[in-house]
């Protein structure tokens, strides 16, 4: 296949270009209008956005010139609805925000699309489908609506299907609902295609796609004493294959692989992954910043990653003793830790993702930079989503940041950083070199650069 | 081993150095610990700890529905606007349908589907 040797490279090879940029360019952003995740489906040809103010937003990439490898193609909107409300739980005197914590893809299976979408206490289950037909010529009413005087009717008239404009529906098909104590963190679909788990802080719980009234809690880590707790569940993911498998992270910096077969609670891991570090070396920070804020499979199913505040993991699932590999991210926070703790910054909660062979990660930083490490060639890029860098098919220059000492011209300063630019929520097309980039309220899709 | 990758250097062959950045790390955390501690002398020992937790999971907590309401109402700038006479005496004025605040707009699209 034409151009398959050149997907999922990050390296040197690979040039970033500015593509699109999806949103509002005025600085005065509305709460509603921050991003809150973002994904791609399965074949890449549909990206979903979700935001604060429980929007979801489906972009489809263009087809008309697949035939082309090497054409640009774009993404435009192709359905939004409102998924989630605000809510008040008047027993517990407590707001449930409509923003919009993950969106998930179901494969495809017919000529519909489904998608769960979550807030902190209700995942919904979307069903995207297209109407471009639409019946014409009925014999009892009119064009529009109204019922014929059936005395003037005299002869029998069938009505036909006609195209019509493209419509494309979004309506909730199944709604999960009351089985959340805590805020839902995570959800992900099960490789079986049937079940699919959602996490909160401290429980994790079992669905059937089919079934609302019901689901089974696969882990609880509450304390008989609240006053106890010293650990919650950060992120929680199905093995890509193994439908007995899942892990989740905690904000101690472990992860815990969790086999469904041994016991229908699992409480006891069947592998606890964690890196050792000496008792001396802990600081007031050491635990905050070791905190897992985003747990990802590979494709492959042979590894995972894990994101902290200063670093990305990849990890072995056959070694729980310590990741194979550990890349910094922006380690020249290290000497603004006290800072960081006083805005608040050091609990931000950064994602990361793989591109379609596992040979490139990328995650997010501050100063709307992101971050590109390439595994294979041991290279890593720092590259910036910025409105003076859009426009078409610009290159992306590298981003330099300097620690300390002297800055080098087109280096930024730590202190010059803009911490309220933050990038927490990036995707990766399945396929092709083609990423999403969330800013606070806008949305970067970048391509590799095509001679 | 676990290799340590320097993330500062872009776009060239980085050099591996397994131990002597780790002491650096920990002492940069260590001077930013006592920084802290300087600014907030009664922080508790257990940063981590239940009270950070328990804070977390409290996250969105009102007093009551009462209080939910007027927290969104003044987020939304729905509160009824004072008259702009200011002479006007409570009970001497009559509401009419103009006076009364607007209802809220019905939901507005997401502007990334513009």
């Amino acid at each position: 296949v034409a151009g398959s040797n050149r997907t999922g490279a990050g390296g040197n090879d690979v040039q970033w270009c500015f593509s699109q940029v999806k949103g509002a360019i005025d600085d005065d952003v509305a709460e509603a209008d921050i991003i809150s995740t973002v994904e791609f489906n399965h074949s890449g040809e549909l990206l979903a956005t979700g935001d604060k103010g429980g929007r979801v937003v489906i972009f489809q990439q263009e087809t008309e010139n697949k035939c082309q490898p090497l054409s640009r193609s774009e993404y435009n909107v192709y359905s939004t609805f409102q998924s989630h409300e605000p809510e008040f739980d008047y027993l517990k005197s407590l707001e449930i925000e409509e923003k919009i914590n993950k969106i998930r893809w179901l494969p495809q299976k017919n000529a519909a699309q489904f998608l769960l979408s979550t807030n902190d206490k209700t995942i919904k289950l979307w069903k995207i489908s297209e109407r471009d037909k639409r019946p014409e010529g009925y014999n009892l009413k009119e064009e529009d609506g109204r019922y014929r005087d059936s005395t003037t009717i005299t002869t029998l008239r069938v009505p036909v299907f006609r195209p019509m404009d493209l419509m494309v529906e979004a309506s909730p098909r199944r709604i999960f609902a009351n089985a959340h104590t805590y805020h839902i963190n995570s959800i992900s679909v099960n490789s079986d295609n049937e079940t699919y788990l959602s996490a909160d802080d401290l429980r994790i719980n079992l669905w059937h796609l089919e079934i609302t009234d019901r689901s089974f809690n696969i882990v609880d880590i509450k304390p008989a004493n609240m006053e106890d707790l010293t650990e919650v569940i950060t992120a929680a993911e199905f093995h890509p294959h193994q439908c007995n498998t899942f892990v989740y992270s905690s904000s101690k910096g472990t992860i815990r692989l969790c086999d469904m077969r041994a016991s229908a609670l699992c409480d006891r891991h069947s592998k606890l992954f964690e890196e050792p570090e000496d008792p001396s070396n802990r600081s007031f920070f050491s635990e905050i910043i070791s905190s897992i804020s985003d747990v990802k499979f590979s494709h492959s199913g042979r590894y995972m990653m894990t994101r902290d505040y200063l670093s990305v993991k990849i990890w072995d699932l056959n070694m729980e003793n310590r990741p194979v590999e550990t890349y910094q991210v922006h380690e020249y926070l290290r000497s603004k830790l006290c800072s960081l703790y006083e805005n608040d910054c050091i609990f931000d909660k950064f994602e990361c993702c793989w591109n379609g062979n596992d040979s490139v990660v990328m995650t997010g930083s501050y100063n709307n930079f992101f971050r590109m490490l390439d595994r294979s060639q041991r290279r890593d890029v720092t590259l910036e989503a910025s409105r003076e860098s859009s426009k078409p098919r610009q290159v992306l220059k590298p981003r330099r940041v300097c620690a300390g000492g002297k800055r080098k011209k087109d280096e930024i300063s730590v202190d010059s950083l803009d911490f309220n630019k933050k990038i927490l929520h990036t995707a990766w097309h399945p396929q092709e070199n083609i990423i999403a980039v969330a800013t606070t309220n806008n949305l970067y899709i970048f391509q590799e650069k095509v001679n | 081993m676990s290799e340590d990758v320097e993330g500062v250097q872009t776009g060239e062959e980085v050099a591996e150095e397994p131990k002597e950045p780790e002491t650096k790390m920990i002492s940069m955390e260590k001077a930013e610990e006592a920084k802290l501690k300087a600014k907030y002398p009664n922080l508790g020992s257990k940063p981590g700890g239940s009270d950070f937790l328990r804070k977390r999971l409290q996250k969105g907590k009102y007093f009551d529905s009462g209080d939910y309401n007027m927290a969104k109402a003044t987020k939304n700038k729905q509160l009824p606007v004072a008259s702009v006479e200011k002479t006007e005496i409570t009970g001497d004025h009559i509401p009419t349908p103009q006076d009364l605040p607007q209802r809220k707009p019905s939901l507005v699209a997401s502007k990334l589907a513009v």
